[in-house]
């Protein structure tokens, strides 16, 4: 019997030790052959600052069953070109807001919303028009050539040699040279327009025939221009259009102060706790506040591991998961307390103090959970964060609270330390 | 200690806590933040003075119509205007940048009627959608609870609860809004889920008392098991509300300005949680017993 309390002991302290080197700041990572994880704290846009998006998406033009595969190539274009800009970290996810397909876009450390919106938000739809040679009116000038963005190799930025403007210049792909030079050979002394969101930006006269797949788009371009219009060239055109309805940015300095005071009141509040448990409690308490050490270990190195990103309402959830798992320790005392009114020997009112406050603890934890799960599916953002942090929590709060607490108030029993374990 | 015998001045005091709630509720709304309503939220800077209505004139100027500009310390302000445009937006931002000096802009949030209406109707599923999981989870976790108590009263009583914890914080928070400026966002929300958790984890402490006793001695009637079960967790409920309302402040007192309304409403909720889960959940199971209790007399009378 002795013996499994100290293997169960042995095995506390194991877990304790591990989860105290990842809680490290400069921690191990996992490396296991060729698989490698980086246990790192995520911090949220509320806490180091960032840029939050949300746009929708205009699926009118769209048959229904299409719909979500549009959404996942809207995600894959501004992945790609979020990617383009150098942002760590971002996340690009589709969503449904108000049953409509939208895509959430989160830059951390991004405080120019404004480049980010313009490079995301163009639609990129890139044409090539040929004169029309039945054309009545201003309106129908022009014809659709039948070459677009999606026949591109790639774009680049380039200058002019003699007026040192910037230009892009275009690769087209195969099937997009054989194209163009059908185009070119048909248009010779004619102008042809390239049209970018249905907007007319160039529209030079045709030289020579050009077979090498090589065109040139100048249009008074800034070099900021030129440059995001060829990463959004390359990211690709979006299938539909989209628009922006929401945008929140906050600024670095907000949510540093936030983490570093919310730390400072956590310390405070766990400060206070363990004080009041040792006075209120004494030994027994002493050992709750042990528990509830190991406790904040754990869970903090499950938010390394897992990785969670921690946000301003996950710091709550998870402060708040601290009263819970206090409560069962003060739930198991108060009953041994009762027990050992009964007479009945420290052992055994310990054991039974634990035996009969479980399915308060188990009930009571279990319909907080349940309203977890139900934040987790019914919500999004900062009400989800909150919700993994309190059930990641709870659940390793019955684990210290119960085996962690037990066992070491168990190894205490019959030694002279014993008579120290009642509670008054 | 008799408390269930007291029981109609215990639901007295709950009717006194609740009633302002209810009349700020009807007369001045909830007061809702941009989450709920749409519109742009911005939090700015600067480094020399800035005058507010020059602030306005100019964003006026620039057609924005009717924003709120309200002065802060140190030369900041938070502004806040309807629903805008992305254009509009960019316009806004603008124009505020060439006010004053040192323009910094520490928080922007700019959110659409569609994902406004949208956590609207998400946050009231999920409040509904709890409160059924966690009726049926409790019908379910009382069921072999003994005659004649019915486990769904049980769950019926710790939603009743559950409710009038609710309607004391967002009855504060109307009052609150209309007094001091206070609003409302998504956070509000997880608060209240939360109070809701915390109301039920308390109840439920109690209720598994009641249901230990109704077994252990079913001899003694159901107003003495009650009364019996809420004075033996007393210690326990107090204690640990205490515990948890100690970090609570120090987050409300320390934990800088964004999370304050957050723990403000979680400090009152589970303040009232502590208190509704002591002096109503399970009085309410006795009146409830006693009430069919009556019923039953009559009828067999008759």
């Amino acid at each position: 019997m002795r013996r499994n309390l100290w293997i169960v002991f042995g095995i506390i302290i194991i877990i304790t030790v591990l989860a105290g080197l990842v809680d490290w700041p400069t921690g191990p990572n996992l490396s296991v052959g060729k698989y490698f994880k980086e246990f790192k704290v995520h911090e949220g846009l509320d806490l180091q600052g960032g840029v939050h998006l949300v746009y929708e998406l205009d699926t009118s033009k769209i048959d229904e069953k299409d719909q979500s595969k549009a959404t996942e190539s809207v995600v894959n274009v501004i992945d790609r070109r979020i990617n383009a800009l150098g942002v760590s970290e971002p996340v690009i996810q589709s969503a449904k807001v108000g049953g409509k397909e939208s895509v959430v876009v989160e830059l951390p450390g991004v405080t120019d919303v404004n480049e980010a919106i313009n490079l995301i938000g163009k639609t990129a739809q890139l044409k090539f028009l040929e004169s029309n040679e039945k054309a009545t009116s201003q309106n129908d000038a022009w014809v659709d050539a039948g070459l677009d963005g999606s026949h591109l190799r790639r774009a680049d930025v380039q200058f002019d040699q003699s007026t040192g403007e910037p230009q892009v210049s275009i690769q087209f792909d195969t099937e997009g040279t054989k194209l163009f030079s059908q185009i070119t050979q048909k248009n010779l002394q004619k102008p042809v327009a390239i049209e970018l969101d249905n907007e007319i930006i160039s529209a030079p006269t045709v030289q020579s025939a050009i077979d090498n797949g090589q065109a040139i788009i100048s249009g008074e371009f800034s070099i900021e221009d030129a440059k995001k219009l060829t990463i959004q060239l390359n990211a690709g055109a979006l299938p539909v259009p989209i628009k922006l309805v929401e945008q929140r940015i906050i600024g670095p300095t907000l949510g540093l102060e936030s983490v570093q005071k919310s730390l400072v009141a956590g310390l405070v509040g766990i400060l206070l706790i363990a004080c009041f448990m040792i006075i209120y409690y004494k030994v027994p308490g002493l050992i709750a506040t042990l528990a509830l050490i190991i406790y904040t270990l754990i869970v903090l190195a499950l938010f390394k591991i897992i990785p969670i990103t921690l946000t301003l309402a996950g710091i709550a959830g998870f402060i708040l998961s601290i009263g819970m798992a206090v409560d069962a320790n003060i739930l198991i005392f108060e009953r041994t307390k009762e027990e050992l009114l009964a007479k009945k020997t420290i052992g055994a009112s310990l054991d039974d103090g634990f035996r009969r406050a479980w399915p308060s603890i188990r009930d009571s934890n279990f319909s907080s959970l349940i309203t977890c799960l139900i934040l987790y599916y019914g919500t999004a953002g900062v009400v989800r964060g909150f919700a993994v942090t309190l059930a990641i929590g709870i659940l390793i709060s019955m684990f210290t609270a119960i085996t962690v607490s037990r066992t070491f108030l168990r190894l205490l029993v019959g030694t002279r330390l014993e008579k120290k374990l009642i509670i008054k | 200690m008799n408390i269930i015998g007291r029981r109609k001045i215990w639901y007295l005091i709950s009717l006194i806590l609740i009633v302002p709630g209810i009349v700020g509720l009807i007369l001045w709304g909830l007061p809702l933040g941009i989450d709920f309503k749409g519109g742009t939220l911005i939090d700015i800077s600067y480094q020399n003075s800035v005058n507010k209505e020059e602030i306005v004139n100019k964003l006026e100027e620039a057609g924005i119509n009717n924003p709120n500009v309200q002065p802060g310390a140190d030369n900041s302000f938070l502004i806040r205007t309807e629903p805008l445009d992305n254009e509009t937006v960019q316009k806004m931002t603008t124009t505020l940048s060439k006010v004053g000096e040192g323009y910094k802009q520490n928080q922007f949030d700019s959110v659409g009627p569609t994902v406004s209406n949208d956590l609207k109707k998400k946050a009231i599923i999920a409040v509904i959608i709890a409160s059924l999981a966690i009726i049926i989870y409790i019908a379910i976790a009382f069921r072999k609870v003994p005659r004649p108590a019915s486990s769904w009263r049980f769950g019926v009583c710790a939603i009743i609860a559950l409710t009038h914890d609710i309607l004391f914080v967002v009855g504060s928070f109307a009052i609150l809004g209309h007094f001091f400026d206070y609003e409302i966002n998504s956070l509000f929300i997880t608060a209240l889920l939360t109070i809701m958790g915390f109301s039920v984890h308390d109840t439920i402490v109690v209720f598994d008392r009641i249901r230990e006793n109704l077994r252990k001695s079913p001899s003694l009637d159901f107003e003495t098991n009650v009364n019996n079960s809420i004075i033996q967790t007393l210690n326990r409920s107090l204690n640990t509300s205490f515990t948890v309302l100690m970090v609570l402040l120090s987050l409300f007192l320390l934990g800088g300005q964004t999370m304050q309304e957050f723990m403000l409403a979680l400090l009152l909720g589970v303040a009232i949680g502590t208190y509704s889960s002591i002096f109503n959940a399970s009085p309410l199971l006795v009146s409830w017993q006693s009430w069919t209790m009556n019923r039953l007399k009559r009828k067999n009378a008759s």
